[in-house]
C-alpha cells in the first residue's frame, strides 16, 4: 500500500500510522519476553472476562458499564478466583477500562500487566519484579540503563525501597496520620512525595496504611 | 453546576464570586487513590493567575458571564462609555479593561462587551474596523521600493504602517485581532 493518489487527510494517517513502526516492534518484543519470562518461570498465562458483572469495590476507580455488566478496571477479582481455586502461579496481559482518566500519565483504556504468586509475600514479589524488569530490558538490548522522559533510570543494582511513613517523614511536612485524617494522603504523595521518587533507580514505596488497603490481606 | 471531571481548558467558573477561565489542566491519579485535577486558572478581571488542586468530588459555580451589544459613546478620564443597543443603558470600563481596544473605538462602533453578573469586565472588537487617516506624510516619489510601507495616524491615535498610496482624510480598514492594515475603504 502506498499513499499514492490518496486525499491529504489519508496521508496524513498514512503518515501518522507508519511513524509508529519502532514503538509497535519494540513494544511486541517487549510483551514477548515478559512472556517467556514468566513462562520460564513456571507461570500460567491466564485470560479472564473483560465484561463482569459486577466492578470491583474501590472508592476512586470508577468502571464502564456495557452491556449489562462493566467492564472490568483491572483482571484483579478473577485472577484471584483462579488463585484461590488453587492456581498458584498466574500472569496476565490485558485491556483495562477506567471511566474518565483521562491525562498526560492515563488513558481510559490501557494494557495491564497483572501476576499472581502463592507462597512468597510483597517483599518476595518485590524481588521479582526487579529481576523482570532487568530481564526484559536485556532482551531489548537496553541494558541496566534506560532513559524515560529525558533521565537515565538505572535498573541494574538494587532498586530503593521507601515504606509511606519514611516518605511521609522524609518528604513532607504532614504527619502521616493527619494527612489520612484530613483526606490529603493521595494529594500530598502526588505533589510532595512523588516529584523525589524513582529519579535515578526505581522506587518500591511499600506498606501502605491499612485504611487503604483493598482485597489484601493486613501485615502480621 | 460542575464537578472536578467537568475541568476542562477554556472552563469558565466562579471561585469567591470572581470569574475565572482554566487555561491549563492536568490529571494525575496516583494507583487506587483519589483523582486530582492540577488547575492554571486566570482571574478574568485582574489576569492574575493561581494554580489550585481540585479533588474528584469538588464542585464550582459556573461563572455567570453574558455577552450585550454596546455602542461606544465617549471616554472621559480613563472611562470608557457604552450604551446597550437594546435598552439604552450604559456601562463604564476603565482603561486597563479596554486595553489595545482603544486603537480602534471610534464614536457609535458596535461592540460586543462581556458582562460578570451585572459588572462589565471586557471587550469583543469586531474583526475589521474602518477608520480615518488623520495624518500621512506625502511619500517622496522615487524612494519607492516595492513592499515599502510608512506610518501614518488614525482618528484614534493609532499608529500603523501602511502602503505609500495611502492618504491623509482617507479611510483604512484594520484587523483588530492583528493591528495591522487590510485595505482602503473606497468613498
Amino acid at each position: 500500500m502506498s499513499p499514492g493518489s490518496s486525499s491529504d487527510s489519508f496521508r496524513g494517517e498514512w503518515t501518522r500510522q507508519t511513524s509508529k513502526e519502532q514503538n509497535l516492534r519494540l513494544r511486541a518484543q517487549m510483551v514477548s519476553s515478559i512472556r517467556d519470562f514468566f513462562a520460564d518461570q513456571h507461570y500460567l498465562e491466564v485470560e479472564t472476562p473483560h465484561l463482569i458483572p459486577a466492578p470491583a469495590p474501590e472508592m476512586h476507580i470508577e468502571a464502564i458499564p456495557a452491556a449489562g455488566r462493566y467492564l472490568h478496571t483491572s483482571p484483579e477479582l478473577c485472577m484471584k478466583r483462579l488463585l484461590a481455586a488453587g492456581f498458584s502461579k498466574i500472569f496476565q496481559i490485558t485491556h483495562c477500562f477506567r471511566r474518565g482518566e483521562r491525562g498526560g500519565l492515563h488513558l481510559p483504556e490501557f494494557t495491564l500487566l497483572e501476576w499472581y504468586r502463592t507462597g512468597i509475600d510483597y517483599q518476595g514479589l518485590m524481588a521479582e519484579c526487579e529481576v523482570l524488569f532487568r530481564y526484559v530490558a536485556q532482551r531489548l538490548g537496553r541494558g541496566g540503563i534506560i532513559l524515560y522522559k529525558g533521565r537515565e533510570i538505572d535498573l541494574g543494582g538494587p532498586w530503593d525501597r521507601l515504606t509511606v511513613e519514611q516518605a511521609f517523614h522524609r518528604y513532607t511536612s504532614l504527619p502521616l496520620d493527619r494527612a489520612l485524617e484530613e483526606q490529603y494522603f493521595d494529594q500530598v504523595l502526588v505533589e510532595e512525595i512523588e516529584p523525589h521518587l524513582g529519579n535515578k533507580r526505581p522506587t518500591f514505596l511499600y506498606d501502605y496504611p491499612a485504611t487503604l488497603a483493598a482485597l489484601a490481606k493486613l501485615k502480621p | 453546576m460542575y464537578t472536578a471531571s467537568d475541568l476542562r481548558k477554556g472552563l469558565k467558573i466562579q471561585i469567591d464570586r470572581e470569574p475565572y477561565v482554566v487555561t491549563d489542566f492536568q490529571f494525575v491519579k496516583p494507583g487506587k487513590g483519589q483523582a486530582l485535577y492540577r488547575c492554571k486558572l486566570k482571574n478574568m478581571i485582574t489576569g492574575v493567575i493561581i494554580d489550585p488542586t481540585y479533588r474528584s468530588g469538588d464542585t464550582f459555580e459556573p461563572a455567570d458571564l453574558s455577552e450585550r451589544r454596546m455602542q461606544y459613546l465617549y471616554n472621559q478620564d480613563n472611562e470608557y462609555c457604552f450604551m446597550d443597543v437594546e435598552n439604552y443603558e450604559q456601562s463604564i470600563l476603565s482603561k486597563e479593561q479596554v486595553g489595545d481596544a482603544k486603537n480602534y473605538l471610534t464614536d457609535n462602533l458596535e461592540v460586543d462587551i462581556l458582562f460578570f453578573g451585572e459588572r462589565p469586565i471586557g471587550i469583543t472588537l469586531p474583526n475589521f474596523v474602518d477608520l480615518m487617516v488623520t495624518r500621512a506624510d506625502p511619500w517622496a516619489k522615487g524612494d519607492s521600493v516595492a513592499g515599502d510601507t510608512k506610518p501614518v495616524t488614525l482618528e484614534t491615535g493609532y499608529v500603523l504602517r501602511v502602503p505609500p498610496f495611502v492618504e491623509e482624510g482617507g479611510k483604512i480598514t484594520v484587523d483588530t485581532r492583528t493591528g495591522e492594515y487590510v485595505t482602503r475603504v473606497k468613498q
